[in-house]
């Protein structure tokens, strides 16, 4: 079990061996980014901004506009708020290849309260053009997405958390790609659709309900914009139930961008939206706030025995 | 290109930045009459742009975007897009709008959003370090937006990263949309307060052109640290009705007011 944050980490250093234009861009992250291995490994491809995270992203702009792959790492809560106007004009708009690199993301810092979750990014970035928004769920994913960031030409949005994820294994999804979802459990009854750090719990709670008779199908929706309209379009013609979990507001996020397909494409089946209500979290650590709002096996179970009304 | 030939291309440019917002019935008229001389003695004099895209020419991005019609007129005058094309400034799916675009040749960044411009050009500036080339790097700010905070940021880091192939040029002409920056929000001692972020700072009178290029060749002022130029200037600069006046920010001459400004700039 490894963080996706890590696995990020390791990743990022694994790249940047091999190309000298990576460059880490950082707000006095490199602790909370697991970057000091980085930095110290190669001290010219880490660009160190002080707390100002406008700056991190205008300058990460001007960088990527050179023809250098910026990852423009910082909490997930100030990148994304603080730097929304950078993120919007200087990276998604003027087009420049900016890899936004939102770290714990969600609640994972648990405690620290409000000011330091992150439950509005989706919300904010996915209404932005030229943004694809992706969550990792485990270490394959996560390893997979940002060697796509090194790649690529375009701008990304790239949140995970912190904590240590089990593997959910490639079996039924070898692939990873860009706006297509990973299949991780079959089942006939209902969909649990998780997003990140969600996808375990859902997992979770699909093995629950077999103990019930129920047989859940578990998909990763790693990309939340570009959405995997063609699996949505499947799951939506068997009329089955949905439910969707995602480690964010209730409102802007997975659960509203899925509902958005299903019902403009009248495909109306029994749904539930799992995230946060509309209120500052709960205090508790990051495993408490999501037993609090329901987002565990059982949490998500119960949801399920709900909507199939049993 | 000599002095006097700039002289007259900034007359020529001024003729042609009122044509174009009287066609097209908008524009920033104050804030295009003040920066069109450091426009102009920038990209005759200053800059090395061999081609839009090539990749060794040096960056200007204008982070006061809103003076856009000084620059197209500037840039068409480069060779960089026909001069014929701004007839649709404004127009129903014109590339031409109101703020600088990448879709126009010539121009670096979508700006428009104050307090962007200078953060991107450190950016620049770094990854030329990076790649020891002489890139140079240049923006024009507006005073009223350095009021924005991140401009700080960036002129910290720029200081930090001894950035001295980006130069920050203020177009300082008193005036915002709501009246004086004294006013509005006072900006003084702005010298002291560069200087005191570890720029090298010059002032000069932004609508000389001797000075502007006397001070434009020094650079950088400093080795080791970035570039500063505090240009007065004069909003509506060049036409007797508009110089000063906080109105013309916006305002659009009619065309007896634009008949007069022509044959004052003649």
């Amino acid at each position: 079990m490894k963080a996706n944050l890590e696995v990020f980490s390791e990743t990022l250093q694994a790249l940047a061996e091999k190309d000298q234009q990576i460059l880490a861009v950082t707000s006095d992250s490199r602790g909370s980014g697991k970057l000091v291995p980085f930095g110290e490994k190669f001290p010219d491809q880490i660009v160190e901004i002080g707390i100002a995270e406008q700056n991190l992203v205008g300058v990460a702009a001007g960088l990527a506009a050179m023809g250098k792959k910026a990852f423009a790492v910082s909490p997930a809560c100030f990148l994304t708020a603080r730097s929304l106007e950078q993120i919007k004009n200087d990276v998604a708009y003027s087009n420049n290849p900016v890899r936004l690199i939102g770290i714990s993301a969600g609640v994972s810092y648990g405690a620290l309260g409000s000011t330091h979750h992150s439950l509005h990014d989706f919300a904010v970035v996915r209404a932005i053009n030229n943004l694809p928004v992706v969550a990792p769920a485990d270490a394959f994913e996560t390893e997979e997405v940002i060697k796509y960031a090194a790649a690529t030409d375009e701008p990304i949005y790239i949140r995970f958390g912190k904590k240590n994820m089990p593997d959910l294994g490639q079996s039924l999804s070898p692939k990873f790609e860009i706006g297509k979802a990973r299949l991780i459990k079959e089942g006939n009854d209902i969909t649990l659709i998780g997003t990140g750090e969600t996808v375990w719990p859902c997992l979770e709670a699909a093995i629950l309900l077999k103990e019930k008779g129920i047989s859940a199908k578990v998909i990763s929706m790693h990309t939340i914009k570009p959405l995997d309209t063609t699996l949505l379009a499947e799951l939506g013609a068997t009329r089955k139930p949905i439910i969707t979990v995602e480690e964010h507001s209730i409102f802007g996020g997975l659960g509203e961008a899925v509902s958005s397909y299903l019902f403009q494409n009248q495909y109306f089946v029994p749904f539930k939206i799992m995230g946060f209500p509309g209120e500052y979290t709960v205090t508790g650590s990051q495993t408490e706030i999501f037993e609090h709002y329901g987002i565990s096996d059982k949490g998500i179970q119960q949801e399920a025995l709900n909507l199939l009304k049993k | 290109m000599t002095i006097t030939q700039l002289k007259e291309k900034s007359k020529t440019y001024r003729k042609k930045i009122l044509e174009l917002i009287f066609h097209a019935k908008a524009g920033h008229t104050g804030g295009c009459l003040s920066i069109i001389d450091l426009l102009n003695v920038l990209y005759n004099h200053v800059l090395r742009i061999p081609s839009p895209k090539d990749p060794s020419r040096d960056r200007f991005i204008q982070s006061k975007g809103h003076a856009v019609e000084a620059l197209y007129v500037v840039l068409a005058d480069q060779g960089f897009f026909p001069e014929e094309d701004l007839k649709t400034l404004g127009q129903y799916q014109s590339p031409y709008i109101g703020h600088p675009t990448k879709k126009i040749p010539g121009m670096e960044q979508n700006t428009g959003g104050l307090g962007h411009g200078l953060s991107i050009c450190a950016g620049n500036a770094l990854a030329a370090k990076k790649d020891k080339s002489d890139i140079k790097v240049y923006t024009i700010l507006g005073d009223g937006e350095m009021a924005e905070g991140s401009n700080w940021e960036a002129m910290m880091f720029a200081a930090h990263y001894k950035l001295d192939n980006l130069c920050g040029i203020l177009d300082y002409n008193k005036l915002q949309i709501s009246g004086a920056n004294a006013q509005v929000m006072g900006l003084e001692p702005i010298k002291q307060k560069i200087e005191s972020f570890g720029w090298s700072v010059k002032e000069v009178d932004g609508h000389n052109i001797e000075e502007l290029v006397n001070t434009f060749d020094q650079l950088p002022f400093e080795n080791g640290k970035p570039s500063f130029i505090i240009a007065h200037t004069v909003k509506g600069k060049g036409v007797s009705y508009m110089e000063n006046v906080a109105k013309w920010h916006h305002g659009v001459p009619s065309a007896e007011q634009l008949e007069q400004a022509l044959a004052e700039l003649a």
